[in-house]
């Protein structure tokens, strides 16, 4: 047999174990998380430690969550992809160093973000393990992958729309308003969607922060425990949660699935559509 | 900052546009020379131009006579576009773009820093060769940049929107759907309401990089006529490629050529002398179709 | 550039936000210097590696049994991951038909998308009891080598994949030209021009796996040792503070600072450097 030959069955036989492994890792989660879900289970509260009951409190208690990240970071995310983009060139110091920030901030383990956000939101700003606490800490995750599509959206707005719009002498500030971002829309919201995904999915940087209380929150200030946070509780910390563990890991993973998808298709056919006429 | 206004009264003013139609239409149009030497409106010296330390443009001087047509042709690569950019500080917008020398506009210096910028580009509207139709309705796209400018009341808008669509004979073709996405225009109209666009904000001058290049040739004839018509009202400064559109339509015409890998203007004269009788060998040949 | 009144205000609140943003970094550092300050204060940084085990409240800070779990696990993890990731690029890119090559991706992207939670839940109910049955207690480095690999796979795979799409396209069609095999193309000509971009993505990964919390929190066991074989159970740096955050005080908390510290310092060393290699093969292209 040649080393051709070799090597395009070493392939095929790679790619066949990957899929195998993964659509096995898939039917499991599903298969074991379908038996407990109901629609009831979407809307009771836990009981006995989340052995019975469902996940009322902690779907509200993600929603809060993922609502107070996303009202902190899209504003800020939006601004500073703004500068980068419209406001100074790719060479300028200040937007080298605002880049060269947000790539270490990207590449930081979600465990520290877990104990900056215990020690400055909980405790130095004194908001203690809160919903805000948590929300604001994957804000400051989130804020990376967010600055990064919207620049990319921006960017991707044909540099024509600038020159025309400076020619019909508009200010930027108007050009961005009634053109740029709108141009853009879809490249910024698929980026939101991708920043709610990724913190969705996040746990580490939760457990000391928003903290692991199951009540129903009466405001963001009462502490809130995530749907990811309750996956993990259930399965280490309580016994016999596996099979509620279970129906919550198959609730989160459709939640993302769709939050997912919805951002891809955004970001691949509808700005698609509408920059390809010019 | 120092306004550069040609004349209060060339202001878009509101009043203005309450006057009747026939005040848009024009005397008899002609091509060729003009009957007398009009008044200087740009007066360019010693112009040059450099994208980072490569050299676009080198040491062009010209003047630009206020009211007729004036065409720059050339090979691609030769600077004309950056030039027209030059006009309206659209080179302000690019990165790394240093330009050097002096354009008095109206007696002014254009590239003095304290200019107001946004007053300028009104009184200088610019065309590109690629219509750039802004993701909005045709009526909205003439709107906005008015709007901009302070002119709200919605009677007055729609008059204006109404006028230069019918200045550039696209009323007709969209009346019915003035909502209607930009975009589902053609080529031509997306054109022509670029033209519209630029025309509401009543300018002076009028760069145009050519405008036909990108569209088929009844689009372009369409266009041709439309700036034929422009010529008197306003001054238009047109980059083209087709050298008989610009012995057609062209009172002055300037020719550039790449020499030391910066372009520079060979020869600049009145239309007929230069395609007719030119100086310079180069342009000879350019013109007869030999070289380029 | 000249700016009108408007767009200078507007510039000036933008910079003010992207200077909010840029700043959330130095803040990390500055709160993670600050909180273990308190024990750096008292204790050499030498004592973390030399002391004689890891007992807070007994005043011993031995950080090296975590720090070995968390190296051999990622080390571990990548030699299973790199060779299929990479393999799963070409497969998609060179091997598969189109309709499969995307069905495959699409696969791929979703699991990237699975949240580390859920990879760690599926270690410890499905992962540990078979790793159990060929040697107790299940929980082990093993296990934990197992589920991160599958974790970082999906990376390195769309990460390699995206390093070969920017191979112009024109070298596969040159070396084809000369009846090169397929093998040989990718062997000879495509993976040496994307070497920069494999590297770099192969860094990045690791970065990941290094700071990767929860599904080894789930499924390693977490016994403070060195581990002495494939089955034992260990715990890692990122567990460690993950488990004695909720009750740990005074020096204890601050040594757990300590350890996200050096965390992080790897972290950004490892994304550093990718960063680098990835404008390297950008640079490689361009010229």
């Amino acid at each position: 047999m040649s080393t051709n030959t070799l090597a395009t069955c070493l392939i095929w036989l790679a790619a066949l174990f990957v899929t195998a492994v993964f659509v096995c890792l898939l039917a499991d989660i599903i298969s074991q998380g379908l038996t407990g879900l109901s629609w009831s289970y979407l809307i009771e509260p836990p009981q006995d430690a989340g052995r019975a009951g469902g996940i009322g409190s902690i779907i509200v208690s993600t929603g809060l969550i993922l609502l107070v990240a996303i009202a902190t970071s899209a504003p800020l995310g939006l601004a500073t992809a703004i500068l980068l983009t419209e406001f100074s060139t790719q060479k300028s110091t200040f937007a080298q160093f605002v880049e060269r920030s947000l790539d270490v901030l990207s590449g930081i383990p979600s465990i520290i973000f877990g104990l900056f956000g215990n020690a400055f939101f909980c405790i130095y700003l004194g908001l203690g393990f809160s919903i805000l606490s948590g929300g604001l800490t994957l804000a400051c995750m989130a804020l990376p992958i967010l600055i990064r599509t919207a620049t990319e959206g921006l960017r991707a707005v044909p540099n024509d729309y600038r020159l025309s719009a400076a020619a019909l002498s508009m200010t930027r500030t108007s050009a961005l308003i009634h053109l740029l971002v709108p141009a853009a829309t879809p490249a910024l919201v698929a980026g939101l969607m991708l920043g709610i995904g990724r913190a969705g999915a996040e746990t580490a940087a939760l457990i000391f922060t928003s903290g692991y209380v199951d009540r129903m929150p009466d405001s963001v200030m009462d502490s809130g425990r995530a749907l990811s946070v309750h996956i993990y509780d259930l399965s280490m910390n309580v016994a016999g949660g596996d099979a509620k563990a279970n129906s919550a890991a198959l609730v989160l993973i459709i939640l993302l699935f769709v939050i997912n998808s919805v951002s891809s298709f955004l970001a691949n056919h509808w700005m698609h559509k509408r920059i390809i006429h010019l | 900052m120092k306004p550069l206004f040609i004349d209060s009264k060339m202001r878009l003013d509101p009043a203005e546009h309450k006057v009747p139609n026939d005040s848009y239409t024009l005397g008899p149009i002609q091509a060729g020379e003009p009957c007398c030497i009009p008044k200087t409106l740009f007066s360019i010296k010693n112009l040059s131009l450099h994208y980072g330390t490569k050299p676009a443009l080198k040491n062009v001087s010209l003047d630009i006579y206020e009211g007729c047509i004036t065409a720059l042709i050339g090979p691609s690569g030769c600077g004309k576009t950056s030039f027209l950019s030059t006009l309206n500080r659209l080179t302000d917008m690019l990165p790394d773009c240093k330009v050097t020398g002096d354009i008095q506009f109206n007696g002014n210096d254009l590239r003095d820093p304290s200019v107001d910028v946004l007053g300028l580009r009104r009184d200088i509207g610019m065309i590109f060769q690629k219509p750039v139709p802004f993701l909005l309705s045709i009526r909205r796209n003439i709107e906005l940049p008015l709007r901009e400018h302070g002119i709200t009341k919605q009677s007055e808008v729609d008059s204006i929107v109404q006028q230069v669509l019918q200045d550039v004979g696209l009323w007709e073709e969209v009346k019915d759907r003035l909502e209607s996405s930009a975009l589902a225009l053609s080529g031509g109209q997306q054109q022509r309401l670029c033209i519209a666009r630029a025309l509401a904000l009543k300018p002076k001058v009028l760069l145009m990089d050519e405008p036909c290049s990108a569209l088929d040739p009844i689009s372009s004839a369409v266009v041709e006529d439309l700036i034929t018509s422009l010529r008197g009202r306003y001054t238009v400064i047109i980059v083209t490629h087709n050298l008989a559109q610009a012995k057609r339509i062209a009172n002055y015409a300037g020719f550039f050529w790449v020499s030391d890998r910066a372009g520079c203007l060979i020869e600049f004269g009145q239309c007929k002398q230069v395609f007719e009788a030119p100086v310079h060998e180069l342009t000879a040949a350019y013109v007869d179709g030999s070289r380029g | 550039m000249s700016l009108s009144h408007t767009d200078q205000n507007l510039s000036l609140i933008l910079q003010l936000c992207a200077l909010i943003a840029a700043a959330v970094v130095l803040l990390i550092l500055v709160f993670l210097l600050s909180e273990s300050w308190p024990v750096l204060q008292h204790v050499s940084v030498w004592r973390f590696f030399s002391d004689d085990a890891w007992h807070p409240a007994q005043d011993l800070y031995n950080i090296t049994p975590m720090l070995s779990a968390t190296l051999l696990s990622t080390l571990g993890a990548l030699l299973l991951s790199t060779p299929l990731g990479i393999a799963s690029a070409l497969f998609t890119r060179y091997y598969a038909p189109p309709a499969l090559a995307a069905w495959y991706r699409r696969l791929i992207e979703l699991l990237a998308g699975i949240p580390s939670v859920v990879y760690g839940l599926w270690g410890l109910t499905t992962l540990a009891p078979l790793v159990g049955q060929l040697h107790p207690p299940g929980v082990s480095l093993l296990t934990a080598i197992l589920v991160l690999a599958l974790m970082i796979l999906p990376t390195i795979a769309l990460t390699v994949d995206s390093a070969l799409r920017a191979v112009p396209v024109a070298y596969h069609h040159s070396a084809a030209a000369l009846g090169l095999s397929r093998w040989a193309i990718i062997k000879n000509i495509i993976l040496p021009a994307a070497h920069s971009g494999i590297t770099s993505s192969v860094m990045l990964a690791a970065g990941r796996a290094i700071g990767e919390t929860m599904a080894v929190l789930m499924v390693a066991g977490n016994v403070v040792q060195h581990p002495h074989s494939l089955f034992a159970s260990v715990r890692t740096l990122t567990a460690n503070i993950a488990l004695e955050m909720s009750y740990a005080m005074g020096d204890h908390r601050a040594a757990l600072f300590v350890a996200g510290l050096a965390l992080m310092l790897m972290v950004l060393l490892l994304v550093s450097s990718a960063e680098l290699f990835k404008r390297r093969s950008l640079c490689l292209q361009i010229h």
